[in-house]
């Protein structure tokens, strides 16, 4: 189709615009009218607030890279100098150190509603997908970035997770070096770094565009994981979703505030401020908290290369999910048998973080591989075999009639508004 | 503060306190800062009194190099008195228009002067042990002010009966794994304090730590203020958000 398209905007300037370019059309059409679930609870606000962290991480990035110089002689007096003499400095990077800290709690309370409420089922396959490619691309930007100030556990952590790749049979000692740059980390590591560091932000900006449109395309899972049935079942995103998710953005910036004005170290760790020293090894080397749990399972495996498999391996695992969960039935709401085991898998996640905190010994060995063996079975063995046992709870007609309580629902309970998390 | 970390750990982050706890644990006593708490102010006078313990006592072996002279009115010193201290060291600077390195009186836009050149010479210096630097060292050190303080007033004169005494090692209590190579630096009365203040070594440990605190977080003061407010605005803008939610939800009918 040629010709300029057909716009329903009354004012002439953004009439023109709309013509030739239809982005007010589109934007009207995917988050005016966009026709979204009515039964959202506030689980459901995570990925705006992650869409909010990665701007927030982006701006203020920009702006410590203005002021950052990457090299080993510099990088961590750099660092200083913005933290003391450049303009509220001091208020960027906590604002940028917290913010990684906060895009991963977002997000993986993000996966977390998606694992509930089964989110990554069809016809939402493949955006599950781009969102497990996008948390492997915060890992590894977060990753980096914690090289970039050069202190002692951004020297240290480099080198444990680069050499993880030596543990590749025949060509793992020369990966390591190419990833280098050298034979050991150092300067070049440090300007690859950064390099990529500021790169994969943008790469994630693009993934998280496919994710959104993907989104578009099914539309939203929502609390009771069945897809509405008519106009009935849905409301437009905007104003009801624009500011049901503004409050809680609110909320979540009075945390975010609360860590970068009261408690900024907090999730840090006291060795990043001691300038790096090849020669001193820290007397633990512990990665940032939100890669304990993958740490964890590194460690639980008495076997190099075997750890570093089961590390990838699970998150890989999260890229079939859609195939491995056999139960048509999205919501844990319905799958009575389904939930304790998946409860006791967030607490599984939880164990192997603690685990990762402590060092490799004793208790902590048996309770990683405890936490590890869960991790995979829950995934390989629970989820496949349930759907076929598991007998859900009969779902719900449509949304609409579950939030109404039409049907042979006490008077009580469909006097309730709205559903409410 | 402590309970708070741990309901935070408990909450949110139910993994991330024990990242610290590794390493040899002696438990470190908890003292009362100025500086403590969510709104504490770092104490005027006693980091003054801090800094002198620092240059006439550490900085003998110790740099801070992140801090320049300029910096001190952050601790309430005035222009002239900085200027006054800046000017009593020599600074190398250099090259000038003949190619030589000279020295000068120190401005206030220098930074600290370092005791020694380089690493090698400051190890050549002390043993082979290496003084660190002390700019950042109590946001450096797992609960950095209580340990400073514990390590300043942690030496004694011999070990626990029973432990071999270490050939030019210094017996703390404090210190990860007891011997330092650093010899007590305090002892009674050593600093003249101009206010009249006893310079006792607890006295001296106290003063030194808040001086150093305040030259690890020199923004600290006006981040708490600034958080304050930031947070009392959100507060409020959340409760008129939540209003304005609740509107326009009623309108939809159910």
């Amino acid at each position: 189709m040629v010709g300029l398209h057909k716009s329903d905007f009354k004012n002439p300037v953004v009439r023109w615009i709309d013509q030739r370019l239809p982005i007010p059309s589109m934007l009207t059409k995917e988050y005016a009218e966009f026709p979204t679930p009515k039964n959202f609870n506030y689980f459901w606000n995570f990925g705006a607030l992650a869409m909010v962290c990665l701007v927030v991480m982006i701006v203020t990035g920009i702006f410590l890279a203005m002021h950052y110089t990457p090299h080993v002689d510099y990088a961590f007096d750099s660092v200083e100098r913005i933290m003391r003499d450049v303009n509220y400095g001091w208020l960027l990077r906590y604002i940028h150190m917290n913010g990684a800290s906060m895009f991963f709690i977002v997000v993986y309370i993000h996966i977390f509603r998606g694992l509930y409420y089964g989110s990554y089922k069809a016809p939402r396959e493949l955006l599950w997908i781009l969102g497990v490619v996008i948390l492997l691309l915060m890992m590894a930007t977060a990753f980096m970035g914690y090289v970039l100030p050069w202190g002692q556990m951004s020297f240290w952590g480099a080198t444990v997770i680069t050499n993880l790749f030596s543990a590749i049979p025949i060509v793992g000692p020369d990966i390591v070096t190419w990833l280098w740059g050298g034979f050991s980390v150092d300067n070049p590591t440090l300007n690859r770094f950064f390099s990529l560091h500021y790169l994969l932000p943008f790469v994630i900006v693009g993934v998280v565009f496919l994710h959104v449109v993907a989104l578009h395309i099914t539309g939203s899972n929502n609390p009771l994981g069945i897809e509405p049935k008519g106009p009935q079942d849905t409301i437009p995103f905007h104003p009801y979703y624009t500011i049901k998710d503004s409050f809680g953005l609110v909320i979540f910036l009075i945390v975010f505030a609360f860590f970068v004005f009261f408690a900024p170290n907090f999730m840090g760790h006291p060795d990043n401020y001691i300038p790096a020293n090849p020669l001193v090894t820290p007397a633990h080397i512990v990665p940032e908290w939100y890669f304990l749990p993958f740490y964890a399972i590194l460690r639980a495996v008495p076997d190099k290369l075997g750890g570093v498999v089961l590390m990838f391996a699970s998150i890989f695992v999260l890229f079939v999910l859609p195939w491995l969960d056999t139960s048509p039935v999205r919501s844990m709401k319905f799958r009575p048998l389904a939930r304790p085991f998946f409860w006791v898998f967030v607490a599984a996640c939880l164990l192997l973080g603690y685990c990762g905190a402590m060092p490799a010994e004793g208790i902590w060995v048996v309770l990683s591989r405890v936490g590890t063996a869960y991790y995979f079975l829950y995934f390989l063995v629970i989820l496949p075999v349930l759907g076929k046992l598991e007998r859900p709870l009969p779902l719900p007609a449509s949304i609409s009639q579950r939030v109404l309580g039409g049907g042979p629902v006490p008077a009580a309970a469909a006097s309730k508004p709205m559903e409410k998390a | 503060m402590r309970m708070l970390r741990l309901a935070l750990a408990a909450a949110a982050l139910a993994f991330a306190a024990p990242v610290h706890a590794a390493g040899p644990s002696v438990a470190i006593p908890s003292q009362t800062w100025s500086f403590g708490g969510l709104f504490g102010t770092f104490d005027r006078a006693s980091a003054q009194r801090g800094f002198l313990v620092y240059k006439q006592v550490c900085a003998s072996c110790h740099a801070m190099k992140q801090l320049a002279y300029r910096n001190l009115e952050g601790i309430g010193l005035s222009e002239d008195e900085i200027r006054a201290i800046a000017a009593d060291v020599m600074i190398k600077d250099g090259p000038n228009d003949d190619g030589e390195m000279f020295e000068r009186p120190g401005r206030p836009s220098d930074r600290f002067r370092s005791p020694f050149p380089n690493v090698q010479a400051a190890r050549a210096a002390n043993n082979g042990a290496y003084p660190v630097d002390l700019s950042l060292i109590t946001k450096a050190r797992e609960n950095g002010a209580n340990y400073l303080y514990a390590l300043l007033t942690g030496y004694r004169e011999n070990p626990p009966a029973g432990v071999e005494p270490m050939e030019g090692m210094h017996y703390n209590e404090y210190f990860p794994g007891h011997w330092i190579a650093m010899a007590q630096p305090l002892w009674p009365d050593m600093v003249d304090y101009p206010d009249g203040t006893r310079a006792t070594i607890e006295q001296m440990a106290r003063d030194v730590t808040t001086f150093m605190a305040w030259a690890a977080e020199p923004e600290l003061e006006q981040r708490r203020a600034m958080g304050v407010r930031v947070i009392l605005f959100l507060i409020v803008l959340a409760g008129l958000t939540y209003g304005v939610k609740r509107k326009i939800w009623a309108d939809l009918k159910h």
